[in-house]
């Protein structure tokens, strides 16, 4: 497609910004189609950044300070990328009664990431969920794709470790 | 697809199935999935194959069986396998795991597996009433052709020969709610679409099932995604609507793909799409996602969301019935609202009149969880007690613990204690409690459960998921939180609960939407029923002066 002043070209020469084009063909490039949008590109490329945003907001002709109001309103849109490893703990009714924010208490000491940041080396990436609707396996950790549980602080914790590359802990430094 | 060719290819399908004499059905619902329903799927799969019985055996996944868990002591470790049950036998299996396909598949049609046999007479099972989730775990999600076979989209099809006018007077007649929690008439608010004058309507429905221990849209959506479908159909063609979405929250990929499925099923068979039973009638469905804001929940904040804009709520009126998505009338309905009505459909309002209490009619699907023996989806009719819910199906406090207390209605409900155990299941009997019926999370809690620290966990909730449009829910839930927090660590003074009650008064009367008017609810109910916890953990008034 041609590229005009307000109707820019992809920031980068990437395969992926032919799905997002997709999806804001398939809505008309109407500004109704933003939240879709911003699903498939943070799909594509795992966050959401500045070039991205631009890129979007420019095509669906909305201020690039809503798209940002949008991105910074919902809790699953990230605008830095995340970790290699996402430790979701549920803060669900159920899991909370059965100890959770014991669970998330243990996990934040001990690998010293707070909920909802990424640890430095970008390995682990921490989030509390409310309710990932599994409430007979309370209290519950989503480690990547696996559930883990009636878990704790200390099972969490050491599948995280066990599954962090033996490289990546050699380099840490204090 | 006409009438005629429906019931073909239901009748062929009836006979196809009727051809292989065993089903093996593994559930593939939520904990199934997390304990290797797939992988023992497969291996069913390649087992039947290997022992040549693909003829004689039909291996299938299927939605939630039922009792996700059962826990007696309250020491259980996580499920070890998946349940799968065995027809005709009516053999319910649970902790199945892929190593036990050799033995299940052997199994068929002989002696069954003693040692992981689960007992179907147990009130659990005995004591539902399942009109929503009739066909959920007996059909495949993935197959249209399964859902036909089992009556699907006659309902649909029968609707389509009928005036709008009357499929409304039927739903009004069945005395329906919505299921979302208000319990707001289903047929007025039909009739209030029907009625707006616009030659563009949409019909939404409200998947972003938010309440934290909530999760019965989800067994629902992905069970049996073909029923909220045809339930939406209807409704589009009683109040005239030619195009739908379904509003799912992002937390529940399988839901999300198994309705896209569920879609591109019916449009190709002409049960969705431009023109539906061979009629001139239209409707299309689409799947919006959410991202994961609580607030969405609330109707014009999902509009607002799936106009692809922050969720945040508006004044009402004008209401959505009037003026909704892209400003035409629309018209709202949770998951389980919509799975009810072809069954009404097909009975006819006065059937489902005839079951429940006097105001609340029909069936209601709760998910039980908790400090309770037995965890999972139930359906019951209205008006059951909730002794019997916790006691009888629920089977009970695990480990020998006393009962304190159930929780209905996530952060807008309320906690209802022992004293009114005896109470029925209806909208008004729950709101006459302090709390709601809400979309039908259940939790129950035991003796060892502290209320404030439950209020706190709830206040904490509301704080985050606040949208900040209106000031006394983004300032008071941050208040009252504190509050809270200082009385559940012992720093609070009676002064601090005078403050907190008269914080929860004014939040609850001047807050825009929903989410600020109930977020005080679980505070007004644990201090109405349990005050004495928190003035035990109030500062003495002598030591509150040093302080």
């Amino acid at each position: 497609m041609s590229t005009d002043r307000n109707r820019p070209a992809p920031p980068t020469p990437d395969d992926h910004w032919k799905t997002i084009d997709a999806v804001m063909r398939r809505h008309a490039y109407s500004p109704h189609a933003l939240v879709e949008t911003l699903h498939a590109a943070q799909e594509a490329f795992g966050f959401l950044d500045k070039p991205t945003l631009a890129y979007v907001a420019a095509w669906l002709r909305v201020p690039l300070s809503r798209a940002y109001g949008v991105v910074s309103f919902y809790h699953l849109f990230r605008t830095r990328p995340r970790g290699r490893q996402l430790c979701v703990v549920c803060a669900g009714t159920a899991c909370y009664i059965k100890g959770a924010e014991a669970v998330l208490a243990g996990v934040e000491r001990q690998l010293g990431v707070r909920d909802g940041e990424t640890s430095a080396d970008g390995e682990v990436s921490l989030l509390s969920a409310h309710c990932v609707g599994q409430c007979g396996l309370a209290p519950l950790v989503l480690l990547d794709d696996d559930v883990l549980g009636k878990t704790t602080a200390e099972e969490v914790v050491s599948q995280i470790a066990a599954r962090r590359p033996p490289a990546v802990e050699a380099l840490e430094t204090a | 697809m006409t009438p005629e060719q429906l019931a073909q290819l239901a009748g062929s399908e009836r006979a196809a199935a009727a051809a292989i004499p065993h089903t093996i059905a593994v559930c593939t619902g939520g904990s199934c999935a997390s304990a290797g329903a797939e992988r023992l799927c497969q291996a069913v799969g390649r087992e039947v194959v290997a022992a040549g019985r693909q003829a004689s055996c039909r291996v299938m996944g299927v939605g939630c069986l039922g009792l996700c868990r059962q826990d007696r002591d309250g020491v259980a470790a996580a499920a070890a396998g998946a349940r799968v049950r065995v027809e005709p036998a009516g053999l319910l299996y649970g902790d199945v795991t892929a190593a036990d396909a050799p033995r299940l598949v052997a199994s068929v049609g002989r002696e069954p597996l003693g040692e992981r046999l689960v007992d179907t007479s147990q009130p659990f099972f005995t004591r539902q009433r399942r009109i929503v989730l009739e066909t959920c775990g007996r059909i495949d999600p993935c197959r249209i052709e399964d859902y036909v076979a089992a009556g699907g989209y006659v309902s649909l099809l029968q609707a389509l020969e009928t005036p709008p006018f009357e499929v409304i007077a039927e739903v009004t007649r069945s005395g329906l709610r919505g299921r979302g929690g208000a319990g707001y008439p289903t047929g007025l608010k039909w009739s209030t679409v029907a009625k707006a004058r616009s030659p563009e309507k949409y019909v939404v429905c409200n998947a972003d099932e938010g309440d934290p221990g909530a999760f019965m849209d989800r067994t629902v959506l992905e069970g049996d995604p073909h029923r909220v479908l045809e339930g939406m159909a209807i409704a589009a063609w009683a109040v005239g609507a030619r195009s739908g979405y379904i509003y799912c929250r992002a937390e529940y990929p399988q839901a999300i793909a198994r309705l896209r499925t569920a879609i591109r099923q019916a449009e190709r068979l002409g049960l969705l799409g431009r023109s539906i039973g061979e009629t001139h009638f239209g409707f299309s469905v689409e799947v919006r996602v959410g991202a994961g804001a609580f607030v969405c929940g609330e109707e014009t904040a999902l509009i607002a969301s799936i106009e692809g804009g922050r969720g945040t709520p508006r004044p009402r009126p004008p209401y959505p019935a009037e003026q909704g998505l892209f400003g035409k009338p629309t018209l709202i309905n949770n998951v389980e609202t919509f799975a009810n009505v072809p069954a009404i459909l097909r009975e006819g309002g006065d059937w489902l009149a005839a079951i429940g209490s006097e105001k609340s009619k029909g069936t209601k699907v709760f998910s039980l969880a908790g400090q309770v023996v037995n965890t999972g989806v139930i359906e019951v009719p209205m008006g059951t007690t909730l002794r019997e819910i916790v006691f009888d199906i629920g089977g009970g406090i695990p480990g020998g613990r006393g009962f304190k207390a159930v929780q209905t209605g996530g952060p807008s409900g309320g906690c209802i204690p022992a004293s009114h155990l005896d109470t029925p299941v209806d909208y008004e009997s729950l709101v006459g409690l302090g709390s709601i019926m809400g979309s039908g999370g259940m939790i129950v809690m035991d003796d060892s459960t502290s209320m404030v620290d439950v209020a706190r966990y709830f206040m904490g909730f509301s704080m985050k998921e606040s949208c900040g449009k209106c000031v006394p829910c983004r300032v008071g839930t941050v208040h009252m939180h504190e509050l809270l927090r200082r009385i559940a660590e012992g720093r609070g003074t009676a002064r601090d609960l005078a403050l907190l009650e008269d914080l929860c008064d004014m939040v609850r009367h001047t807050s825009l939407c929903g989410l600020g008017i109930a977020a005080p609810s679980p505070v007004l109910s644990t201090l109405r029923w349990f005050r004495h916890e928190y003035e035990e953990r109030l500062v003495r008034p002598a030591a509150a002066g040093v302080a």
